[in-house]
């Protein structure tokens, strides 16, 4: 590979781990670079936090390697790697004070005494903890531990920071303050993050990357962007956000256009498409519901990617509404819209015959 | 639901009473002045007194608790050993087998726990000429073998109840397997610890028919010496002897609940 990139900071390199009949991380290959704030994503027991623990160092893969800035650290005990781990439980010793919790990491390196106090009270300073030095954990709120958690994983100044489930003990005002603070804290200090999660709108707000693990195996690697609008595959496409799967049957193909037709919605379709998939084969499409427009009149000019349908289900939100539209064959459509105007009245109601409509770029073609 | 009729009230009494008037009378005989000892005759502390001349008495008093002191030490040490071997075993297969022998001695008469010892120290001298003779020693193997049982009970209770992502976390931030141990593991066990230590020694203080078994002459503990006493007849100083045991043996149990309690609600 020419790749004029840095080599990474992690590299996990064919690491498959099994727990006698079960695999739990099956052949999974990944770089991460440095100063990344990187998640891994997946349903539980995807096998996230088994590779979130060999990164650690609590589990040896069956077979692989992982190396981290260039070091082989497939056998290297936990105690030994330039790496931290903030557990889902915070793990915060009860019979130590915060101050104790955050300087135990510097006293097992042998910092000097003066030495650590300092770099304790700089840390809890920057987790604005400064005040709660004295106290026990079993005294502090669930943000407060999170903090401390967070303080005494960093104080170490580690090459890379493992984060599991950072956010999930936490009530859900706090965690969107906290989701910033600790993106923020990320990019002060630049270390390489780790978010190890089952919730996708944490890993979409916070990663740079974005992995997603499906039964042990990588689905798809990239930015939430990427991961989002172009999703590799029917699981990515599903797992990630809300959408439509439509299965169509091919019908033609032209300027790089392809034209489907989907039963199910009694609607020709239209995608743009790079590779050609023989006329005739099924494949599976997917529109996102917020890339849909709904309206009473049909669509002018527009004979491709029209759906009619009758609106069975409304959901008002507020800044948007939610509408579960059903075709004349059954299936049902999502859509949703934003309530740009300011009207006490929608302008599609319950059992209103409306058009679907969206551009040929919404269309996402799905292959696997 | 709560119902409170007299009838409950009066069952409880009764409950309390028979657990409770025995202990009550031999304490409050214990200040008495009369020579009978079912006769009241005024609030005095001679027998408290008496209880500093008797000499064999005193003797036996020391001896019990030195052997309480050391059986109950051994049985933590290699309780939590046990305990903790049993813990990370995990689901290794034999692990219920292993950890209801353990337990066993809990629920063994007392008698065939002691006769089985006795023969076990018999056949050790004949074998490898070791316990030549029978006394404070073999007491205390005696007690520690016992008393073991409940130190791995209440320190696996507490391991059960334990975050193990507390040992972890201490070895993540650098701290070698050993250091973790000392750092994290034991003072997480402290309270179980404390309990199982004051338990065993509570145990090993007013054990009698193990003792017995395998004692040998010239070793003579507090509650074997109080047994032969009675048999001679009950005086006035068994009272503030059994007396002073109950204190002792309050605080203990005091001092073990709540040392449980307070970590358990922290």
């Amino acid at each position: 590979m020419n790749d004029p990139q840095p080599p990474p900071l992690v590299r996990i390199d064919g690491v498959t781990k099994r727990f006698g009949e079960v695999t739990a991380v099956d052949d999974v290959s990944l770089d991460i670079q440095k100063g990344e704030l990187f998640a891994i994503l997946g349903a539980s027991g995807c096998g996230k936090t088994t590779l979130l623990r060999m990164l650690a160092g609590f589990e040896q893969p069956t077979s692989g390697r992982i190396l981290i800035d260039g070091a082989d650290m497939t056998d290297v005990p936990p105690y030994e790697r330039p790496v931290n781990l903030m557990f889902q439980s915070y793990a915060l010793f009860p019979h130590m004070t915060v101050e104790q919790n955050v300087a135990y990491g510097l006293k097992k390196e042998g910092v000097p005494a003066p030495q650590i106090r300092e770099r304790v009270a700089e840390m809890l300073a920057m987790v604005k903890l400064g005040p709660l030095a004295g106290r026990k954990p079993e005294k502090l709120s669930g943000g407060e531990k999170q903090r401390v958690a967070l303080a005494r994983s960093l104080v170490k100044r580690p090459k890379l920071l493992l984060l599991d489930e950072p956010l999930a003990a936490l009530d859900k005002k706090l965690r969107e303050h906290t989701q910033f603070e600790l993106a923020n804290i990320q990019y002060q200090l630049g270390t390489t993050f780790v978010v190890v999660t089952h919730d996708q709108d944490e890993a979409m707000t916070l990663a740079s990357r974005i992995a997603v693990m499906h039964e042990g195996k990588i689905a798809q690697v990239g930015t939430p962007g990427e991961v989002y609008e172009y999703p590799a595959n029917r699981y990515v496409a599903g797992f990630v956000g809300n959408i439509n799967l439509i299965e169509g049957r091919v019908t033609g193909r032209a300027n790089g256009r392809l034209t489907l037709h989907c039963d199910a919605l009694d609607a020709d379709l239209e995608a743009a498409c790079e590779e050609v998939p023989a006329a005739g084969e099924t494949v599976t499409v997917a529109v996102r519901p917020e890339k849909i427009t709904i309206s009473r009149e049909a669509p002018a000019g527009a004979d491709r990617n029209v759906v009619k349908g009758v609106v069975r289900d409304l959901g008002y939100f507020g800044d948007q509404s939610l509408y579960r539209v059903r075709a004349r064959s059954g299936a049902v459509v999502q859509v949703s819209a934003q309530n740009l105007r300011r009207s006490a009245k929608l302008i599609v109601e319950w059992d209103d015959e409306v058009f679907l409509s969206w551009e040929v770029g919404s269309t996402i073609l799905l292959r696997t | 639901m709560r119902i409170r009729s007299p009838g409950l009230v009066s069952i409880v009494a009764f409950g309390y009473a028979l657990l409770y008037v025995p202990i009550v009378s031999v304490v409050i005989y214990s200040f008495n002045d009369s020579r009978l000892v079912t006769l009241w005759g005024g609030f005095s502390l001679r027998w408290y007194a008496s209880l500093l001349e008797d000499e064999k008495l005193l003797e036996a008093a020391l001896l019990s608790l030195r052997i309480a002191f050391l059986s109950a030490s051994f049985a933590t040490a290699l309780g939590a050993i046990v305990a903790l071997a049993l813990h990370r075993l995990g689901r290794l297969r034999g692990r219920l087998l292993l950890s209801g022998m353990v337990t066993a001695p809990l629920v063994m008469p007392e008698i065939i726990t002691g006769l089985s010892l006795l023969f076990l120290f018999i056949s050790m001298a004949d074998l490898i000429g070791w316990p030549m003779n029978r006394g404070a020693t073999t007491i205390t193997i005696a007690h520690v073998t016992f008393s073991m049982a409940y130190v791995v009970v209440v320190v696996r209770s507490r391991l059960a109840a334990m975050d193990e992502s507390l040992e972890e976390a201490a070895m993540d931030l650098g701290g070698r397997p050993l250091a973790v141990f000392f750092d994290v593991t034991v003072p997480m066990l402290l309270p179980a610890l404390v309990s199982g230590w004051l338990l065993s020694f509570t145990l090993s203080l007013d054990d009698l028919v193990i003792s017995s078994f395998v004692s040998g002459p010239g070793a003579t503990t507090l509650p074997m010496y109080i047994f032969a006493k009675v048999r001679l007849g009950v005086t006035p100083d068994i009272n503030a002897i059994t007396t002073l045991i109950i204190a002792l043996v309050a605080l203990a149990v005091g001092i073990a609940s709540f040392v449980t309690n307070r970590r358990r609600s922290a």
